[in-house]
């Protein structure tokens, strides 16, 4: 696949802009290195994140384009919000709006269903991930499809739907770029607005090689991209169905809005007859006035472009065609009555959080072994199996910079320790972990025993060799040094510089 | 599955959030909007990816003409040009993937982010929008609006069935963060400043 690619793939004088999640800052990966491989799952044992990190970071030049690649992304985000004077009345509003539609969720979702049925969307509702399966093969069967085209949807992730399909004998094309490569790859999205950022372009190129017949050695990105273009298209055009997600939904109006940079879910809408369209019900908001802050909010925080290229808005089928929306509960009602974890719901999957995260940068989405990777994972996917997804609360710094870039102000770093008290409450709790906190339990349940445990930690920093500090057990350890240990703590130097003055002058 | 729609509110109804939580009332943001809105809109479109034409007084549809720089038929969705392949009722979707250039017109564009809106009124048949390899679209000067609260106030959300932002080109940086136009749909989007007859 060389000869007839269009000739846009070799102008030299393409460069790296600011938009469609493009880099700000040429990055390279300069060494073709095997691709680290995610968590290892075994049935429903709890995931080793830091397992699975470990290989993640072991591998050196994925770890720094990662890393790179996501901060970058960080930083365009603040310029963009230093860009506008309203961005956090935006934050404000995106927040009370959700939390509103959240607080009559039953009642937007009847608005949405009546204005839609009344426009000619067929609307149907899933308990789970599975009834949303069946619904979604119903409909295909109806129409003998065998071909369906999509773009991109955490939501069917959740369902395992691809799997589902392959089962029943309809094959599921996905046109996103990122998730192409990782559907070709056989392996889950490792982030929910870049799936593939996790490749390096040699590992793209041997994907491709290997499915669409790309030259096993060309690993520029252009023509990784046109191969996918052209090996895409006909399948695009022959699909008898298509079906997207939805990141918002206007109950008033009964509309249904889709973001995409590569403009593929109004291809996969609008080609074939048949639209169906999967939505969490949690997508709500109440009507037009309100969309625009989210429109405003969501390029920006996620990719720190002002919107996405295409921003899709679907009202009922076109003439002649046929649409669909799959409202999908799959554990959110349930979600909905945690008090202390509603507020997730709130997430419009930006990927903020997980760009700021220096977990999530250092380590690698498919390191945590969800749907959901990063902080918001770590608060979303303990509600839907507390056992098997227990680790991951702790795979956090507790910095709090998740919580600052949310768009929509969840408190994720407050959630992620309440994440910890409950499961330590529910019995959640690794061995090693039980231990650790058990002795330090007894140090800080009592002062005298905890100030006199202080001068001895500090000598023991200071003097132990560096082997004993940076080991396999101490995961704190890995890829930071420690600070400098102060000669006294603070107790001691108060004692000495301050205790003595205040009490000079209270005399 | 009817049982499971009464089931789902059911759920709703017994975990609500508690408290009332108001609707919030958005502004428009709109206090401090320039006079003319072009070069506003000019600056973004560029940032998104777009092009500008220059307009030509003597033969408007000169620029239009000039963009075509690669062969291949010309669809137009505009009474102002004549291009090669007629839309009809009869068209398909998939009857525009031979398309090089499709000429439309923006319903109105977004000073803001560079947006062109389209309804199925403007695309005639949808995929006008997205199967052509390139787009030249015609934008009334007047037809601009400040920001996106602005841009939702319209009357297009009401009156159709399908309406789309398009800002800027096709794109995608998939791997390794390199820009690449075309992911997908078209490969290079342009305007031009023309005022409705």
């Amino acid at each position: 696949m060389t000869a007839e690619l269009h000739e846009e793939l070799t102008d030299p004088h393409a460069e790296q802009l600011d938009h469609g999640g493009a880099s700000s800052q040429p990055l390279k990966s300069r060494i073709s290195e095997p691709q680290p491989r995610g968590a290892k799952i075994r049935g429903n044992r709890p995931v080793d994140q830091s397992e699975a990190a470990n290989r993640f970071m072991a591998a050196t030049e994925h770890e720094a384009m990662h890393d790179a690649r996501l901060w970058d992304l960080r930083q365009k985000r603040d310029k963009e919000m230093h860009g506008i004077e309203e961005w956090e009345e935006l934050r404000d509003l995106a927040s009370g709006i959700k939390e509103h539609t959240l607080s009559k969720l039953d009642y937007y979702l009847e608005l949405f269903e009546k204005n839609a049925t009344a426009n000619g969307i067929k609307v149907h509702w899933a308990k789970d991930g599975a009834e949303h399966n069946a619904i979604v093969l119903e409909i295909l069967r109806s129409k003998g499809v065998e071909l369906l085209i999509k773009s991109k949807s955490m939501l069917t992730e959740e369902c395992g739907f691809r799997e589902f399909m392959a089962h029943n004998n309809v094959e599921v094309i996905e046109t996103d770029l990122g998730e192409r490569i990782q559907q070709l790859d056989d392996e889950a999205p490792s982030h929910v607005v870049v799936p593939a950022v996790h490749k390096l372009r040699t590992d793209v190129a041997s994907v491709f090689a290997k499915t669409i017949g790309s030259d096993p050695d060309n690993a520029d990105a252009r023509y990784l991209t046109e191969c996918q273009r052209e090996a895409t298209r006909p399948l695009i055009l022959s699909a008898q169905a298509g079906m997207t997600g939805g990141n918002f939904v206007v109950a008033e109006t009964g509309t249904f809005v889709v973001c995409t940079n590569e403009g593929n879910a109004d291809l996969s809408a609008n080609t074939p007859p048949l639209h169906i369209a999967s939505i969490g019900i949690e997508k709500l908001i109440p009507g037009l006035n309100e969309l625009p802050v989210f429109i405003r909010l969501l390029s920006r925080s996620a990719l720190g472009s002002p919107i996405t290229q295409y921003t899709s808005h679907f009202r009922g089928p076109r003439e002649g065609g046929e649409m669909h929306v799959v409202l999908v509960d799959n554990g959110r009602s349930e979600r909905l009555g945690m008090e202390k974890f509603w507020p997730g719901l709130k997430c419009i999957r930006c990927g903020a959080c997980m760009n700021t995260c220096p977990v999530f940068r250092r380590s690698g989405g498919l390191s945590y072994g969800a749907t959901y990777a990063g902080p918001i994972g770590l608060i979303i996917d303990p509600t839907f199996n507390v056992h098997k997804y227990r680790n991951l609360p702790y795979s956090s710094t507790m910095n709090g910079s998740c919580t600052n870039v949310c768009p929509v102000k969840i408190n994720i770093h407050e959630q992620i320790a309440d994440w910890r008290k409950t499961l330590a409450g529910e019995g959640e709790i690794s061995p090693v972990k039980k231990v650790m906190m058990k002795a330090a339990g007894e140090v800080l349940a009592s002062p005298m025993v905890y100030r006199a445990s202080l001068p001895l930690g500090r000598s023991a920093l200071r003097h132990l060799p560096h082997f004993m500090l940076y080991n396999k057990l101490n995961t704190w350890g890995r890829k930071r040094d420690v600070p400098e240990t102060p000669k006294q703590t603070f107790n001691e130097w108060y004692r000495k510089n301050r205790k003595s003055q205040v009490e000079g002058e209270k005399s | 599955m009817s049982g499971s729609r009464e089931a789902i509110l059911g759920a709703i109804r017994k975990n609500h959030v508690q408290g009332e939580r108001p609707r919030p009332v958005v502004p428009l943001f709109d206090q401090a909007v320039p006079a003319d809105l072009r070069a506003l809109f000019q600056k973004s479109l560029e940032r998104m990816g777009g092009k500008m034409l220059t307009p030509d007084a003597a033969d408007p549809m000169a620029p239009v003409r000039q963009a075509f720089v690669k062969p291949g038929p010309v669809v137009s969705c505009v009474s102002e040009f004549q291009g090669d392949m007629q839309i009809t009722p009869q068209t398909k979707p998939t009857d525009i993937a031979p398309v090089e250039y499709a000429i439309l017109r923006a319903a109105f564009g977004v000073a803001e982010t560079g947006s062109l809106c389209f309804t199925e009124k403007q695309l005639l048949v949808n995929t006008t929008g997205f199967l052509p390899q390139h787009l030249v679209i015609l934008l009334d000067p007047a037809q601009i609006v400040y920001n996106l609260h602005n841009a939702y106030q319209r009357p297009e959300w009401t009156q159709a069935h399908y309406v789309v932002f398009q800002s800027g080109p096709s794109a995608t940086a998939d791997i390794e963060g390199v820009l690449v136009h075309g992911a997908q749909g078209v490969r290079s989007l342009s305007v031009l400043f023309h005022p409705a007859s």
